[in-house]
């Protein structure tokens, strides 16, 4: 039982079963917090655990899935294409609302943790967490942070972007469809992208933007802010 | 379908290699992601040419998630040691994040906004 569950193509079985499971449970259920990443994650690792395999049993199949991450990142050139007109456009207000955004992502992160007694290589992992795994992977790498931690940092905070995000843009007065996008994206990468897209496609397009733009700004940023306030 | 993930591909490897760059300091696949841009906009690549193959990676980026995620099962000793100071940061800067972005936005949009014919 546990060699067949060790098996790459059961595991990988699994993970699309149950991640299709999780989806009709959200559409049944219409809670758009519940997560069908969320709930295969928490449903994988408890498996895991209860049948005491390693994550390195799950590695294999896993490999196989995450790579489609990096070519998915350069599949975002479509939209960012897309959305040449409106940077054209409107390239002053978006290039400072997103340096902002990038900038105090950043820094706050890295100063709260430190102020909170978190240890450097934490910190570290931290810091990118605002922008999507693939990024926030090898910028972590690059300064010295924990690259699986950092990827566990973003997918939680993904998680609680798209959970609460909305609650909290009501509670700061941000009102505008594009605002609310923009901040979207660049606070919660794909998830919370994922999350304001389903009031249409306009949020989508300034949701992914705002990741973009993040992705791209935190990849220059984060190692010299980093070292800045280490 | 050959033609769109050989694109793809190839625009990850180019950036891939770039990134090999001394002193360049960006990951590859953001730098592929560039590229992309640039074949588009120049008008080397039509955009019809990838729509489906990028539909198709951009709408299931969520599933790709789900090993990073599992590999959170690692670091439970070190995230219960240091939960406090990880979750407080990681809230307050959402929170900051958005309406730092949120409300820049929406002054910047209001004293900026572009002349309309």
């Amino acid at each position: 039982m546990i060699d067949l569950l060790k098996n790459p193509l059961t595991l990988i079985t699994l993970t699309f079963l149950i991640y299709w499971g999780a989806g009709w449970l959200q559409k049944i259920s219409r809670q758009s917090w519940l997560s069908p990443m969320l709930i295969t994650i928490a449903a994988l690792i408890a498996l895991l655990k209860v049948s005491g395999l390693s994550y390195e049993s799950y590695y294999e199949s896993g490999r196989m899935i995450e790579f489609w991450l990096k070519p998915a990142i350069v599949a975002l050139g479509l939209p960012l294409f897309n959305e040449l007109r409106h940077i054209r456009r409107q390239f002053m207000t978006l290039f400072l609302t997103e340096l902002a955004g990038c900038v105090v992502g950043i820094v706050s992160v890295v100063l709260i943790a430190k102020w909170c007694g978190a240890s450097p290589e934490v910190i570290r992992s931290l810091a990118p967490k605002s922008v999507s795994t693939p990024i926030a992977i090898e910028i972590s790498r690059q300064i010295g942070g924990i690259p699986a931690l950092t990827s566990a940092i973003v997918v939680v905070v993904g998680m609680i972007g798209a959970a609460t995000g909305l609650k909290m843009m009501n509670w700061g007065h941000v009102r505008g469809p594009v605002s609310r996008s923009l901040s979207m994206g660049t606070a919660a990468h794909v998830m919370g992208t994922n999350r304001i897209s389903e009031f249409g496609d306009r949020y989508s397009a300034y949701a992914t933007l705002g990741l973009i733009l993040n992705g791209l700004l935190t990849a220059f940023l984060a190692p010299p802010l980093t070292t800045l306030l280490l | 379908m050959a033609k769109q993930f050989g694109i793809i591909f190839a625009c990850l490897g180019i950036g891939e290699l770039l990134a090999l760059i001394p002193g360049l300091d960006i990951p590859g696949s953001i730098l592929g992601m560039l590229l992309l841009c640039l074949l588009l906009e120049r008008g080397w690549v039509r955009p019809q040419t990838i729509a489906p193959i990028c539909k198709f990676l951009i709408s299931n980026m969520a599933f790709f998630f789900i090993p990073p995620g599992v590999a959170l099962m690692l670091y439970f000793d070190l995230i219960a040691a240091e939960w406090l100071p990880i979750t407080m940061a990681t809230v307050v800067s959402i929170m900051l994040v958005l309406i730092v972005t949120g409300r820049l936005h929406q002054y910047l949009h209001r004293r900026l906004r572009p002349k309309r014919r």
